[in-house]
């Protein structure tokens, strides 16, 4: 068997992802430069850099996470974009460096997190690398643009500077979407999705401010850096409470999801533990986050129709039922569901969970009842023993099922998740 | 908007001819066509974005930036005209009489902001270089007048079609809206400042967060909506094993809430208390069905099972991060006032107030509620039971709380339930204070 040499390189690597690895030296280096650069030609006009530093610490002080457990500050990244693209302050024409900008925005953020290290929350070091990344991709096109005769074309400067802005949004999701597609093993185009639906917002937020602190100097002079934030801290504060919310909303469902459990009608962490295997194997399927949430609602209740059953099965194993039986609790756990008036998708997934893969009619169940249905199968047989040969077992079983039962791509994807999850 | 009071139609008339002579008894030299189309175009669109928003202070129309934007660089005129341009907003569902005065309230706020400006010393054009920090107290008077011109329009309207009483006017509501008015107009100023250098760039640039900021809160909203009703269709799924309880949970949720009202409690501890009355009888689940529904005296370790299903909803529940309070509420649900209630035999004060609350409001829908055992009770039979039991098995202020807001507000019982033939039904209420559960040996408990 070869399956534990990879298994292994993973643990090592856990920690250390490549490229997460290449992208923090990737931001050491650069400001590393840039301080040495800085240093040796001295800082220009040190009163605004000072004033966008104390900026971009305030918003590193207040950064978030939001859903899908990404670290962002909003703050910071607008007061270094804007930093980047400061044309004028007051009368004065804004001619620092583009590695000025790197030293600030790296001096900055330094700052805003020391008291989030001292309380023991470290950043997380890829989501720093990329906040100090995309204002140096900015500056080093921006600043340059500056001193060139395009300065006098006042619309030209203007697209200019909107285009530097999208193309430093791009670069920082993409980055995003290639760690995060090595970090959760999904395909990079699926991560990509996920990135651009979950951070775009808040990038083009970002970029908006940005672009407005550098052009609001021109009249209110540095400050302009105290006014000109209030539409982002308004964004700030409502994506805070969305990500409050969507955090709670999760918590509820796994945790009432537990009352099959204290009914006795499953084992004990059965709910848990299947939504964990099937939310692995979706990962694995190639499945998107917004697909992996609902699946995930839907393993954490796939069981609650057994709660109008009058007695519970004995051990609680739906997969030792009878396909009557299973239909019935599957019927009955939708009708729920469906009580909701919001989660119709979960209820969908729900009532198709204990549909053969093989139907005579020939419309298969959506692929996460087919995810569900091999997750509850394997998790009724192994329960929470450690135990390799059972496990293996399973599989095999399950294998032999799967040209009528289960969906066999699904089977192969429960091999590589309970191989992972090892 | 057909049976609209005469008074109604002689006000709306009034305010919208004052706002057409504002507009045509003035003079249109010197104005900026450009500036004014864009931040009219800017107005319609902030006004047509549907607000779904409950919440007062969310639901202010960002319209308003555009109109003080126009109170800066162009002028009383010009904000009246700016204002004037709600009359074509894009949502189909607001009545042409609304529009118009709309529209026509909207230019009188402006105008008027525009010569407070003016009076105040504000300088009407492109701000500049040095029209920082000077131009700050006129704008704030602008916005001020604005802000109020537009409430006091809006109020008087509300009052004349009695949509809101002339006494007794619930003001935190309108303090909240004139608050986040403030605010939305303070953007205004944001997007003029630039305005010189960007042109309409500035609104785009000053609006974009504040539109994504809108779909975050909206979305916000939507889950929460999602989570309460996920709550509530997963407590239906715990009752739907005894016939007769079904509904316990909504109605005890409604009840506990009508208390923490009458007794003024804060929104948000509202807000929690009936989550609290929702999940009180979550942990039922973990007593087995034939001691729910055995139907005679209870041994010992059935009694205990009983007991412990306040600790076995807190196992549930207790991971939900946002329910705190309400935690302590469903743990001690059972405790009565004299100390001889259970999980823990607390007393008096010692209970939580969450828990005091909902043990009324749980043990009144039991009474007037079908039990197999006995017919319901009519609501007055429950309110004189609630009151014999008051200071030895409940708080005495909530009892009387309870029973204004009942008969104020009105209670609504469950349908008399007849279960179908061969159906098993619990033969004894834990929540029933009127018949105390038999307990082997020791007489009677509750």
């Amino acid at each position: 068997m070869s399956a534990p040499a990879p298994a292994r390189r993973r643990t090592i690597g856990q920690a250390l992802d490549s490229a997460q690895l290449l992208l923090s030296a990737v931001a050491g280096l650069l400001v590393i430069g840039s301080v040495t650069q800085v240093a040796a030609v001295g800082v220009v006009d040190s009163r605004t850099a000072v004033l966008f530093g104390a900026l971009i610490a305030v918003g590193e002080l207040l950064r978030m996470n939001v859903p899908g457990n990404r670290e962002v500050a909003p703050i910071a990244s607008a007061g270094a974009l804007g930093y980047a693209l400061l044309l004028k302050v007051g009368a004065e024409s804004a001619a620092h460096s583009a590695f000025q900008v790197v030293t600030v925005t790296a001096c900055g953020t330094l700052a805003g997190a020391l008291p989030h290290i001292a309380v023991g929350r470290i950043p997380r070091l890829d989501a720093l690398a990329r906040r100090i990344i995309t204002p140096a991709v900015v500056a080093f096109i921006f600043r340059p643009v500056i001193d060139s005769s395009l300065r006098a074309h006042w619309p030209a400067l203007i697209t200019v500077m909107v285009l530097t802005v999208i193309l430093s949004c791009v670069v920082d999701v993409s980055v995003a979407a290639m760690i995060r597609a090595e970090a959760v093993r999904a395909r990079f185009g699926i991560a990509l999705g996920d990135e651009i639906q979950a951070m775009g917002p808040l990038c083009a937020a970002s970029g908006a401010t940005g672009m407005l602190l550098a052009v609001s100097t021109f009249v209110m002079g540095p400050a302009a850096l105290l006014v000109f934030t209030a539409p982002i801290l308004v964004t700030q504060v409502a994506f805070r409470r969305f990500a409050g919310i969507r955090a709670t909303y999760l918590q509820t469902v796994r945790a009432l999801s537990q009352v099959t459990e204290v009914g006795g009608y499953v084992e004990a962490g059965h709910s848990r533990r299947v939504s964990r295997l099937a939310v692995a194997m979706g990962r694995e399927l190639g499945m998107t986050e917004e697909e992996l949430l609902e699946l995930e609602y839907a393993a954490l209740m796939h069981d609650i129709g057994q709660l109008s059953l009058r007695d519970p099965i004995p051990g609680g194993a739906t997969v030792l039922a009878s396909p009557q039986e299973q239909r019935r609790i599957a019927e009955l756990g939708a009708g729920v569901i469906t009580k909701t008036g919001v989660l119709d998708e979960v209820a969908e997934i729900v009532r198709r969970q204990s549909d053969p893969y093989r139907v005579s009619d020939g419309s298969a169940p959506p692929l996460a009842s087919r995810v569900i249905k091999v997750a509850n199968a394997y998790d009724d047989l192994v329960g929470d023993s450690a135990d390799r040969d059972r496990s293996a077992a399973v599989l095999e079983r399950l294998r032999l099922d799967s040209a009528a039962e289960y969906d066999p791509t699904v089977i192969e994807a429960l091999g590589h998740a309970v191989d992972r999850m090892r | 908007m057909r049976g609209l009071p005469l008074a109604a139609w002689a006000y709306v008339c009034t305010v919208v001819a004052l706002g057409t002579s504002c507009i045509a008894l003035s003079s249109f030299d010197h104005m900026d066509w450009t500036t004014l189309a864009v931040l009219a175009v800017l107005s319609v669109i902030c006004e047509s974005v549907p607000a779904l928003l409950s919440s007062a202070s969310a639901r202010v129309s960002l319209s308003y930036s555009a109109g003080l934007a126009s109170v800066v660089l162009l002028g009383p005129v010009g904000a009246a005209l700016v204002g004037a341009s709600a009359v074509v907003t894009g949502r189909r569902d607001v009545a042409l009489v609304k529009r118009v005065f709309n529209g026509a309230q909207f230019a009188l706020s402006g105008y008027l902001a525009g010569v407070v400006y003016r009076v105040a010393g504000g300088t009407v054009g492109l701000p500049s270089n040095g029209s920082f920090p000077a131009i700050i107290p006129p704008y704030v008077a602008a916005l001020v007048t604005y802000v109020a011109v537009n409430l006091g329009l809006i109020a008087v309207i509300l009052v004349l079609v009695e949509q809101a009483p002339l006494w007794g006017f619930r003001w935190g509501p309108v303090g909240q809206l004139a608050s986040g008015q403030l605010a939305y107009g303070m953007f205004g100023l944001l997007i003029a400042a630039p305005w010189g250098v960007v042109g309409p760039f500035s609104a785009v640039l000053v609006l974009l967060p504040m539109f994504i900021a809108r779909w975050a809160l909206e979305q916000t909203q939507a889950q929460q909506e999602a989570q309460a009703a996920t709550i509530a269709a997963l407590c239906q799924a715990v009752e739907t094993k005894d016939y007769y309880t079904r509904g316990h949970s909504e109605r005890v949720s409604r009840g506990a809430a009508m208390i923490a009202r009458e007794i003024g409690m804060r929104p948000d501890r509202v807000g929690a208390v009936r989550y609290a009355g929702m999940l009180h009888d979550v942990g039922k689940l973990g007593v087995p069905t034939k001691v729910l529904q055995k139907s005679g005296a209870l041994t010992e370790e059935e009694f205990a099972a009983i007991q412990l299903h306040p600790m076995r909803g807190l196992e549930i529940v207790r991971d939900i991060g946002f329910l705190d309070e309400a935690l302590a509420g469903i743990m001690h649900h059972h405790e009565r006032m004299d100390g001889t209630g259970y999980p823990m035999g607390l007393a008096g004060s010692e209970i939580p107030e969450f828990a005091r609350v909902i043990s009324v409001a749980d043990a009144f829908d039991s009474m007037t509620s079908t039990r197999s055992y006995r017919p319901a009770m009519s609501l007055e039979a429950g309110m004189t039971e609630l009151r014999r039991c008051a200071g030895t098995h409940f708080d005495p202020a909530l009892v009387e709380a309870f029973v204004t807001a009942v008969e104020r507000d009105g209670w609504t019982r469950p349908d008399p339930v007849a279960p179908p033939e061969g159906e098993e039904t619990a033969q004894q209420d834990h929540d029933d204070p009127s018949v105390p559960l038999r307990v082997a040996g020791e007489g009677v408990r509750s």
